[in-house]
């Protein structure tokens, strides 16, 4: 088995189960833009971010970001609803959007890492405020565009040390509100 | 009433539009162990009691948007967001279909498939698997423990048609 990743390959792995997730679930076509690493995360945030954890011989965490007005027409493509203002359903949406957009990534990775488990997602909306990962690892980040509306598709994988310590896997999220 | 042969078979399948990305898809017979629920001359006409088991909202409204869209007769369906809440509906209710997801809270996929195939009460009820989880390893798990189909999110109406085309 590779046990290792180049981040092109995870990149297109991303792209390819974005896509997929969008075309069969919501019927709308995204365009990826060219991936890039994240070192440091937006000093600012508006909008939903949501994250999912994936451990394993390797460890890391999934993560969709994008606008507020973006989240609501995707759950309105993904429930055939209306939903002017993000609600539970709307939250709801984008974690099962997570779920499967992550899974099918994690899926595909597990051909070149290992067997990896999947946690539950976590949706997060709100505006100034700034999230970041306690791992120590840079994120790969495929951006993909439905019209000017802006959704990134982000994962961080870092794999466990021979000695059993983790670097990176305990991805601890904190946030913290701008004033 | 049909029994249907006890068989199982993997198929791999290169049915995605990418090449090279194959889909491993375990197709079992239900009727493992015993009768299928649904195996009358009339069952494909008649409105089929679901049981939706997933902790996203989401996922059961739009299976069941699918399922109508698969032109699946639907009777009542019943909702639970993990496996306990889907042991509390089947003490009280009697369905012929249950679609489970595998990761959620309190009680997953596998245990709550476990404990279903150990009551006899339930057993015989075919259970779908619906979910992101697409290892070999995970397919085979569900399919010991008596799984009658799995099919992996994202799925199209088609997809739901062709899974529960033997069971119903």
């Amino acid at each position: 088995m590779v046990e290792k990743l180049e981040r092109e390959q995870l990149a297109l792995m991303i792209r390819r189960a974005t896509e997929e997730v969008f075309t069969t679930m919501l019927g709308v076509t995204v365009r990826a833009d060219e991936s890039y690493l994240e070192l440091t995360p937006p000093a600012q945030f508006d909008g939903i971010v949501s994250f999912i954890g994936m451990a394993g011989a390797w460890a890391g965490t999934g993560s969709l970001c994008c606008s507020s007005k973006f989240a609501c027409s995707l759950s309105s493509s993904f429930l055939m609803a209306e939903f002017a203002v993000v609600d539970e359903q709307v939250l709801d949406a984008i974690g099962e959007l997570t779920n499967m957009i992550i899974g099918n990534v994690k899926n595909e990775v597990e051909e070149h890492l290992g067997p990896m488990g999947l946690s539950i997602p976590t949706v997060i909306h709100g505006s100034n405020f700034c999230a970041r990962s306690l791992g120590r690892d840079a994120w790969t980040v495929v951006p993909f565009w439905a019209g000017e509306d802006r959704l990134d598709v982000k994962i961080c994988l870092t794999p466990k040390d021979g000695a059993g310590q983790d670097h990176g896997t305990a991805q601890a999220h904190s946030f913290s509100l701008r004033h | 009433m049909f029994w249907a042969a006890v068989a199982s078979s993997i198929a791999y399948t290169a049915s995605r539009k990418i090449p090279h990305q194959p889909v491993w898809t375990l197709r079992l017979f239900a009727g493992r162990g015993g009768p299928l629920l649904l195996g009358s001359p009339n069952a494909n006409t008649m409105p089929l009691d679901l049981l939706i088991v997933d902790d996203s909202a989401a996922i059961r409204k739009i299976l069941q948007r699918v399922l109508h869209q698969a032109e699946v007769p639907l009777g009542t369906v019943y909702e639970a967001g993990d496996g306990v809440e889907a042991l509390a509906i089947l003490k009280e209710k009697t369905v012929q279909l249950i679609f489970s997801d595998i990761n959620m809270p309190n009680m997953d996929g596998i245990q709550f498939l476990t404990q279903l195939k150990a009551n006899d009460a339930w057993k015989q009820v075919p259970v779908v698997m619906i979910t992101t989880e697409g290892s070999q390893a995970k397919v085979l798990e569900a399919a010991q423990l008596g799984a009658s189909g799995y099919l992996k999110k994202p799925f199209t109406p088609d997809q739901i048609k062709d899974k529960i085309a033997g069971l119903i």
